[in-house]
């Protein structure tokens, strides 16, 4: 699952064959493999559904349903690339809600404290108390070499009675505007609504949100002049060898799919504000695993510790930062999640580990470490959260549905198998 | 056609003392074709070993009749006894009695020798473990193969060379019949090897037959009845016993004759750049055994200096506590870089100092196996591929091909996984990481176990470049006539302590070894 498409160096020594298109195309199979399978179960759902799936209203509440899931599934893939297992996070998440809530609801502080209670104040409090909980958890785990599966699931059982504690077994809610806006917000349109059909009577009215059209078309574009840059790049030092009729039929897929994505979000009330966090996580976390030391230090330690630190990469400390990172991550989710229900419930978060831990597996990362992309996180926690909501949708009891997801579970760790060792 | 239809005849009627044909084998990996046409005939009790080039395909011919890739993954034919057979896994070709002992040795650690022999052959009934048969038979092939181990004693605990006996005793209890090893010698003492091919002269008695690979040439010449070679997948020749020469060898293996196995030195020694004092270190486990003893040594500028010893007298351990106290306890001891202390008390440090230790354990400590030779390559050094922690893509991909054009790495491209290399060019590709760390001190534990002859020399042609610029190399190698045929300068080991010092010029093999042996002498009286 390595995004780079395996370019053949140009020695005279090899050949410099270039990929026949054939080639390449299999090679890419693999890779968009599971984006294929996205697409095809969104497909297979607009169907059975009747076309609700992708009505706007519910492409939108896709992305806000699976937020939550997405910004940890980031941190899962750091943590089980480096071979290790985080149990805590849907108890720490369920927790740090709590503490948003408390903090900007429930306690009530002496004026001159009442500034906590401001929720860009909390929520910073937030982050910095899930960073600091995964520090300690990764600070079990790297230096004194517990494994992660036993200290995490210790965090999971702590953080889950600390919830339950601190709300008293109460929901605390609702949380001020400004906190909600976290979930239920829509970017504001800076750039004004664009009417393609005016309300008549007979047909519907067609209004596109401008900005969110505006950032899409500028995304995309973006993107493209990168990836050409690149290309450029490559074949001037003579590495490129991918054919040219792919490489644009690539780019051109994926343009459509963001283009198409993007206008269903402008036809209802445009980019939620979450997804712009998301958006912008991703692509960090992207840049961290490929192009980082960092990042590629997580990788080496994942595939051979020993080997790792004898080629002078401090595993401990990079142990324990990647347990902080998803810390702070479940600390955002849970806030998330919090400001989606408008309330914290000693319930929230509980069982969300395992949402997260299957997406990054669904996503092609090994259970034993070194092997995983973020893009298949992505969209590993894409195929769960459209499979919850495709069968929601058509009504499907709630216990088929877990056993659909198991099975869902199995079969793509399976396929990913299969097509490794065929290779 | 006509002309074929002799040799066709006497290569399907099976003659009488052939017990295998591996015909016209050809065996392809998205990429490369590891094998082309290869044939194979093995006679009923000789031992017939197979040489080539690192990566040349002796590993994948032998995986190949093994079983290991299955009957449909290559083509040709495979006729054993007479029969064609059709392996689709170890087991099957277990069945015949063909055993395989890999190049890496395949032993459960925290087993035991006992448990180890009959892995996945239990000696029970009805699935229930019958430990007193167990350890019969454990102690029977123990007995033959001169193992004198207890059957309890658990695999970690016992030497390599004990390890590979216990390989061996393994196949033994599955009646084999024909004896697969690939590269049985590379991690062994002088010692342990010749026991071990003393070993298979008995076999050879009895009628099991073997099929040897090793890049010991001198072995091979000695022990083998016929030597086949392979060079890039294709089957060159098969030489008899008269025509054995390890010269001859070579020049079929290479494919010109090689006029020396080590380049010529013009050593340019300059003043001590890397100094050692009085260095202890004790054993993790038992903390109050004492491992290395009060170690004195230097290495000067542009200086190749060795550590010659026995396995197992204390060489890897010390350099891997000089290096980030990466073994042992109690690390005690100076470390001076042109005449400063400096601190190696962390990997880090000691390779941000200039100082680099390229592993003699390469599946273990040396390499990513899941990943490609690129990422290998540079991650001792990331530094010297990105700027504010952002790794150069391009800058990478130039250090990844020049570093395997320079240790002439065969692979189809700096993309394929590190893991599916064959074993001399995985440690090709440890040292490439290590060179390309660009350090002033490099120490190299057994820096050509397992690699060719040609591969050797150019290794050592590397050394020499890197001892001209101006580096201070410190080799570790079991190997006395290479210490004696690339360095300056000889340590003697024995026992965790410096038993000698001479210079190469005035050294020998007899010269070490007397070293040695007067050195246990001393301890024993
Ligand atoms: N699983 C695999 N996938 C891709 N290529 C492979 C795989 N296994 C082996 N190869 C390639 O096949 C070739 C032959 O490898 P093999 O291991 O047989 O070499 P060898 O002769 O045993 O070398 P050595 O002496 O270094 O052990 C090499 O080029 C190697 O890179
Ligand atoms: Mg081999």
């Amino acid at each position: 699952m390595t995004t780079e498409t395996a370019p053949q160096a140009a020695t005279p020594a090899e050949a410099a064959a270039p990929l026949s298109i054939w080639g390449a195309l299999q090679a890419n199979l693999r890779e968009y493999g599971l984006l294929l399978v996205l697409i095809l179960i969104m497909l297979f759902f607009q169907w059975t559904t009747g076309g609700v799936l992708f009505k706007p209203l519910n492409l939108t509440n896709i992305v806000l349903q699976n937020s939550y899931i997405i910004v940890m599934a980031l941190g899962m893939l750091l943590v089980i690339v480096a071979g290790h297992i985080d149990l805590s996070v849907g108890s720490v998440s369920g927790f740090i809600g709590a503490l948003a809530a408390m903090l900007m609801i429930g306690w009530k502080f002496p004026p001159e404290l009442a500034f906590l209670a401001n929720p860009i104040v909390a929520g910073l409090i937030c982050l910095v108390v899930g960073a600091a909980i995964g520090a300690a958890q990764g600070y079990l785990i790297a230096y004194y070499r517990i494994p992660s599966f036993i200290v995490t699931l210790a965090g999971m059982l702590i953080f889950k009675g600390l919830s339950l504690s601190i709300l008293a077994g109460q929901s605390v809610g609702p949380f001020p505007a400004e906190f909600q806006l976290l979930s239920a917000g829509f970017i504001p349109d800076f750039i004004g609504a664009i009417t393609l059909v005016p309300a008549s009577q007979g047909v519907q009215p067609l209004v596109l949100h401008g900005a969110t059209l505006a950032i899409g078309i500028v995304a995309v574009v973006g993107m493209i002049l990168l990836s050409i840059r690149t290309r450029a790049r490559r074949t001037a030092r003579g590495y490129e060898s991918e054919p040219f009729a792919l490489f644009a039929a690539k780019n051109i897929v994926i343009a459509a799919l963001v283009l198409f994505f993007t206008y269903m979000l402008a036809s209802y009330k445009g980019l939620p504000n979450v997804l712009v966090v998301m958006g912008i996580l991703i692509a960090g976390f992207v840049f961290l695993t490929k192009r980082l030391t960092f990042g590629r230090r997580i990788y080496a330690i994942g595939g051979n510790p020993k080997a790792a630190a004898l080629s002078g990469i401090k595993t401990e400390r990079l142990t324990f930062y990647i347990f902080a990172i998803m810390g702070a991550l479940a600390a955002l989710a849970g806030m998330i999640y919090a400001a989606r229900l408008n309330s914290a419930t000693p319930k929230a978060g509980q069982g969300l580990e395992l949402d997260v831990i299957a997406a990054v597996f669904i996503g092609g990362a090994s259970a034993l470490g070194g092997v995983g992309q973020v893009a298949g996180a992505v969209i590993g926690a894409f195929i769960m959260g459209v499979l919850n909501n495709g069968m929601s949708i058509m009504g499907i009891n709630i216990d088929l549905q877990q056993m659909i997801k198991g099975v869902v579970l199995l079969a793509a760790v399976f396929f990913d198998l299969y097509n490794k060792n065929k290779a | 056609m006509t002309d074929t239809i002799p040799e066709m005849r006497d290569t399907i009627l099976p003659m009488r003392d052939t017990i295998l044909q591996m015909r016209d084998i050809t065996k392809t990996f998205p990429g490369v074709k590891a094998l082309q046409n290869v044939n194979l005939d093995v006679k009923a009790g000789e031992i017939h070993a197979i040489v080539g080039e690192n990566g040349a395909g002796k590993s994948t011919l032998m995986k190949v009749l093994s079983g290991v890739y299955p009957h449909g993954s290559y083509e040709g034919q495979i006729i054993y006894n007479g029969e064609e057979c059709a392996f689709r896994s170890i087991r099957d070709s277990e069945h015949k009695g063909i055993v395989i002992i890999h190049q890496e040795l395949a032993l459960v650690p925290l087993l035991s020798i006992a448990e180890n022999i009959y892995l996945g052959n239990e000696r029970a009934k009805a699935g229930i473990v019958d430990w007193d048969e167990t350890r019969e038979g454990a102690r029977a092939v123990l007995r033959k193969v001169g193992l004198n181990e207890d059957p309890d004693t658990l695999v970690t605990n016992i030497g390599t060379g004990k390890q590979q006996l216990v390989e061996i005793a393994k196949a033994l209890s599955k009646e084999v019949k024909l004896l697969i090893l690939d590269e049985p010698t590379a991690s062994l003492s002088e010692k342990d090897s010749e026991a071990l091919l003393n070993l298979l002269l008995g076999f050879k008695a009895q009628g099991i037959s073997c099929i040897l690979i090793s890049h010991k040439l001198n072995e091979v010449s000695k022990v083998s009845d016929r030597i086949t070679v392979i060079r890039d997948g294709h089957t060159i020749e098969t030489l008899d016993k008269a025509d054995i020469t390890e010269d001859r060898i070579i020049t079929s293996m290479v494919g010109r004759p090689l006029e020396d196995r080590y380049p010529a030195r013009a050593p340019q020694i300059g003043e001590v750049v890397f100094e050692v004092k009085n260095w202890s270190v004790y054993h993790p486990q038992h903390r109050d055994r004492q491992v290395i003893k009060g170690i004195d040594l230097n290495v000067r500028k542009g200086e190749v200096v060795g550590i010659a010893g026995l396995m197992g007298s204390g060489r890897t351990e010390f350099a891997m506590s000089l290096f980030g106290k990466s073994y042992g306890v109690k690390v005690s001891g100076e470390v001076l870089l042109h005449g400063k202390k400096v601190d190696t008390s962390t990997v880090e440090k000691a390779v941000s100092h200039g100082i680099a230790y390229a592993t003699e354990d390469r599946k273990t400590f040396g390499l990513n196996l899941i990943d490609h030779i690129k990422h290998n390559t540079t991650l001792a050094n990331l530094w010297g591929v990105s700027r504010w922690g952002v790794i150069d893509d391009l800058a990478e991909l130039d250090v990844a091909n020049d570093y395997r054009k320079k240790t002439n790495i065969r692979s189809s491209s700096v993309y394929q996984t590190v893991g599916n290399l064959s074993g001399g060019n995985q440690q090709k590709v440890v040292l490439s990481k290590w060179l390309f760390a660009n350090p002033e001190v490099l120490i190299l534990d057994e820096p050509t176990r397992g690699i060719d002859v040609g591969a050797k020399y150019e290794i050592y042609s590397i050394i020499n470049q890197l001892a001209a610029q101006g580096k201070a190399i410190l080799v570790i190698s079991s190997e006395m006539p290479e210490l004696l045929g690339i360095t300056d300068r000889v340590y003697v080991m024995n026992e965790g302590r410096l038993v000698g010092e001479m210079p190469t010029a005035e050294a020998s093999q007899e010269k070490i070894m007397r070293a040695i042996v007067r050195a246990e002498g001393k301890v024993a009286s």
